[in-house]
Order: structure tokens, then C-alpha cells, then sequence
């Protein structure tokens, strides 16, 4: 961390000054891990039609937080994990072992989890308020050792891309051909949510419930405006995730807003020049 | 008879793929039975029957993905057997056009030695254009799969299932949303990778009118195998006016 901030102070902005501000600084380094975690995740979302998906397993998480807390646990973030975890495998079995179209599955899925959620968080009377800070995400909150914990998990993501992308785009290009050349679509599939669970997990409670799925979707449908094939596509995904997520915690820094949703609001603002970016293109 | 100058009812040590016996039960359902069916190297082979038929499960079950009765071998020449690779062509796939996916980006993904999302390296982009010539499909290595016709699509996906060579090439619907034109490129291909390769060929289709053109055999199915012979003589018969009188009736 101490290179991190001895290289940050580098930087032209007073937050920046050795010394000071340390929470802006992890922050930016937070920021620099995740989003192209989010970005690379972001294109099989969206060419898998999964954003609705990926919106229910954020849902979901906020239950497994609920019932983390529930059994008192020091963490329960890792309640959530497991739960979404569970969750994800449970939902891929379903969409293959029954004819129900996959978002009559997840709006099945998702309402049970968050009614369940609920149910757990306000029993006996309970107060929700203390989950707020997952519904709305405070990124200045970010400590070392989570960052320490993003990057393996950037880490974990990156070399399932290497070792299994391609089975995956086979799989969401045609399943019955993918079979037909030995992928086993079912198991790809649930990797891939299984990734998608942990990240929503592991950084909501500084991106927020209630943005994190921009995130998951917003970098790749505008990258898909602009591509004309996977290297391009992911190229213009992680690249408009990263420079997204840095503005968007300037911006917040300077005019004091909730840095998930200036992180959004950039992203909107890329997804809408890229749709024009295509009209002028084509 | 005329089913043995098409082929016969066995494979008589010639080299050939051999359906027997096959059956698919489903929830209870008797979706296939008792079919026998022999695709010799060389000679195609169209599969014709109503919706429902059972065409498409044939096709699943011979490509080891559906669970089944019965007994599917490739029989070489000289009499040995194996299971048979099949080059599988499937129908049109229904992803997005809008998908950033290139032509090269399929044959990549398929390979499965290079992720995708990686600049391809020459070697390899070399060996896609050499699949893709097999189908004089070269010039369509960097389209989007979105922006090709029906027809470059077809072909571009039978050049995938011609890599690696396979014995049997099986086509679900090839000329479904394929016009005319791209219709009969479609065919004079594949009668020019019959010769080439020697290959089995084995394709469903709706589209009767120049069936007699192309297949070698024709077999009417429904549930079982109702007729099979020459695409005449299957065209005549009172099985294939029965079932689609039927099919016309149940429609109207």
C-alpha cells in the first residue's frame, strides 16, 4: 500500500498530497481493481442476456447478508456469498432441467430472495435502516484488505477467461453446438454466474445494491455499439469501465454525491455517445 | 428394388454410417422407434417428415446428446467400427446481430486453443481462412455473424463442422431462411464436399422442390421410419400423401 500511496501523491490533485485523505486513496486503487473486473464480466452478461440475471443475484446477496446477520457472524458479507453461490447453481440447474423461459425462472427467483431477505431482516421488529449502506454503497469505506481480496479475485476472473471464454461464447452463440463439439454448456454456464455472484457480493457494500448492475451492464452494451468482434468488444468494455469508475469518483469527490451513482451516470453518459457513435459509423 | 441401388437396407462392408433399432422415450412419451437408417459415404441422405416428427431428436441422438435405445455405429470400408465424429450443422442460430461476434471469433471460440478475446495469431487466423476456403467463404473471416445473408451464414457454419473433418456431416434445415440463389450455391457445395471428402451427408429439410436434384435417398419419418428410397419414388407413395394430407388438415 505504501507504493500505492507514494505513487498517488504523484498526482496533481489535493486529496493526492502525502499524508492525507488515505480513504480517497484505496478508493482510486478500489476503483482501478474492480471496474475492469466488472467490464470483463460485463460483455458475457450482455451476450448472454443475462442483465437481468445478474440484477437478481444482487438482490439476492442483500438476503444473504440478512441472514448473515441473522446468525451473527463477524462478516456477513460471506453469508452472502455462499448464499449467492448457492443461488447461482441453483438457478442454472433449473433453467436446464425444466422448459420455464429463463426470465419467468429469475423473476421467480429474485422476489423469493428479496421477500425473504426482508422477512429476515425486519423479524421480530427489526430495523432495516442498518442495511442501507448496501442499498446505497460507500466506496470511501474500502479498506486495504478488501482491496488485497478484489485483485485475487480479479485474479480468479481473469484466468477463467483464459481457460474457458471461448467454451462460453460457443455456448451463448449456439448450445446445441457447443454439445455437439463437447462443451458442457450447463457447467460453463455455471461458472460464469458463479463469478458474477461473488463480485456482486464482494463489492456491494461499496458500489450499492441499487447501481451495482449498471455496472454488470452498462461497459459492454456500450462496447457492443461500438465493436465488430470479441477483442474490440473487450477492449471498449473494460476501458470504458476503468476511465467510468475513475471519473466517476472524481466527480462524486468534488461535488459530495454516493460514488456508485456518478460511476453509473458516466457509464449512461458513454453507453449514450456510443449509440451515437454507431449512428455515425454505420 | 430401388432401395438397394440407393443404398440398401445394409451396409454390406462399404463404408457408411448405421442407425439400428433406435428408440426415444421422453417423460413417458414414445417420441422415436425401431428406426434403421444407413447414410453410405458419398451419398446424401435428406430427412423428411411433419413438424414434430422427430427429426430434430434423431439428430440429437445421434450426436450423443439425448439419451436413447439402439445402436448408432460408423462402419469404414473394410468393415471396422467406431463411434462416427460428426460435423454438425446446425440451424440458423438465433443470437443477437447485433452481437460484436466475427467470423473468425467462431472459429476461435469452436477451436478452443486461443481465447477469443485475444488477438488472434497468425497461424491460426491462417488455418480459419483455409477452413473458410473450403466453403469459398475467405472473404468473410472479419464480418460480424449478424451482418451475413442466410446463405453465407449456412456456409460458414458447415466450414466450421467440416474442422476437424468429420465422417458423417449432419445439416438440421440448411435452407431454412436461405434464398433461392444461396440455395443452390448451398447444394453444389455440398455436392462438391461429398466428392472431396467422401462424405456421409445427412440433412433434414421442409423443401421438397429439388430434393430429387441433390438426395441420393430419401427417408420420410414420423415417430419411425415410414418410407425410404429414391426422392420419386418417396414423393409417390401413399405414406408420404397420407402424412402430409394429415399434416395439411391438422394445419387448416
Amino acid at each position: 500500500m505504501e507504493l500505492w500511496y507514494r505513487l498517488v501523491s504523484l498526482l496533481p490533485f489535493s486529496w493526492a498530497e502525502a499524508g492525507s485523505l488515505y480513504f480517497m486513496k484505496n478508493a482510486l486503487l478500489a476503483i482501478l481493481v474492480v471496474t475492469p473486473l466488472f467490464g470483463l464480466l460485463s460483455t458475457m452478461v450482455v451476450t448472454n442476456r443475462m442483465s437481468f440475471f445478474s440484477d437478481a443475484l444482487g438482490h439476492s446477496a442483500f438476503t444473504g447478508i440478512a441472514i448473515g446477520v441473522l446468525c451473527e457472524l463477524a462478516d456477513p458479507m460471506w453469508a452472502a456469498a455462499v448464499f449467492a453461490l448457492v443461488l447461482s447453481a441453483l438457478f442454472t440447474w433449473v433453467r436446464h432441467h425444466t422448459d420455464l423461459q429463463s426470465d419467468t425462472v429469475i423473476g421467480v427467483f429474485s422476489s423469493t430472495a428479496v421477500a425473504l431477505g426482508i422477512f429476515i431482516a425486519t423479524f421480530g421488529g427489526g430495523s432495516f435502516t442498518k442495511f442501507n449502506t448496501y442499498l446505497i454503497g460507500d466506496i470511501l469505506s474500502v479498506e486495504p484488505a478488501m482491496i488485497g481480496l478484489l485483485a485475487i479475485l480479479l485474479g480468479l476472473v481473469l484466468a477463467l477467461w483464459v481457460t474457458s471464454f471461448d467454451r462460453l461464447l460457443l455456448s451463448s452463440i449456439h448450445p446445441a453446438l457447443a454439445g455437439s463439439r463437447g462443451v458442457r454448456v450447463a457447467l460453463q454456464e455455471w461458472l460464469f454466474t458463479a463469478a458474477i455472484a461473488l463480485v456482486v457480493t464482494l463489492s456491494m457494500s461499496w458500489v450499492g445494491l441499487l447501481v451495482i448492475n449498471s455496472l454488470l451492464v452498462l461497459p459492454a452494451a456500450a462496447g457492443r455499439n461500438l465493436a465488430r468482434n470479441m477483442r474490440q468488444y473487450h477492449l471498449f468494455s473494460v476501458v470504458g469501465a476503468v476511465v467510468c469508475g475513475v471519473a466517476g469518483l472524481l466527480i462524486s469527490y468534488y461535488v459530495g454525491s454516493s460514488t456508485g451513482a456518478c460511476i453509473t451516470l458516466c457509464l449512461a453518459l458513454y453507453f449514450l455517445l456510443s449509440l451515437l457513435g454507431r449512428r455515425t459509423g454505420a | 428394388m430401388s432401395v438397394h441401388r440407393h443404398g440398401g437396407d445394409d451396409c454390406k462392408g462399404a463404408c457408411c454410417l448405421r442407425v439400428s433399432g433406435l428408440g426415444v422415450v421422453a417423460e413417458g412419451r414414445t417420441i422415436l422407434r425401431s428406426i434403421d437408417l444407413h447414410v453410405h459415404c458419398g451419398q446424401i441422405v435428406a430427412l423428411i417428415g411433419p413438424n414434430g416428427a422427430g427429426k430434430s431428436t434423431l439428430f440429437k441422438a445421434i450426436l450423443g446428446q439425448q439419451p436413447h435405445t439402439g445402436d448408432i455405429q460408423f462402419e469404414r470400408s473394410g468393415g471396422a467400427k467406431t463411434r462416427p465424429l460428426i460435423g454438425y450443422v446446425p440451424q440458423s442460430p438465433a443470437f443477437d446481430r447485433g452481437d460484436p461476434v466475427s467470423v473468425l471469433d467462431l472459429f476461435v471460440s469452436a477451436a478452443g486453443t486461443w481465447p477469443a478475446f485475444l488477438a488472434t495469431p497468425k497461424a491460426l487466423r491462417e488455418k480459419v481462412r483455409g477452413s473458410l476456403a473450403r466453403v469459398h467463404g475467405e472473404g468473410l473471416i472479419d464480418q460480424k455473424l449478424g451482418s451475413l445473408s442466410g446463405g453465407e451464414l449456412q456456409r460458414v457454419l458447415l466450414a466450421l463442422a467440416l474442422e476437424p473433418l468429420p465422417h458423417v456431416l449432419m445439416l438440421d434445415e440448411p435452407f431454412s431462411g436461405v434464398d433461392v440463389e444461396g440455395e443452390l450455391q448451398l447444394l453444389r457445395l455440398l455436392d462438391e464436399l461429398r466428392r472431396r471428402y467422401d462424405l456421409s451427408i445427412l440433412l433434414s429439410t421442409h423443401d421438397f422442390s429439388n430434393l430429387a436434384d441433390y438426395a441420393d435417398k430419401v427417408v420420410l419419418m414420423k415417430e419411425t421410419v415410414l418410407k425410404v428410397g429414391a426422392p420419386q419414388e418417396v414423393m409417390d407413395s401413399p405414406e408420404f400423401a397420407a402424412v402430409f394430407h394429415l399434416r395439411l388438415k391438422e394445419e387448416g
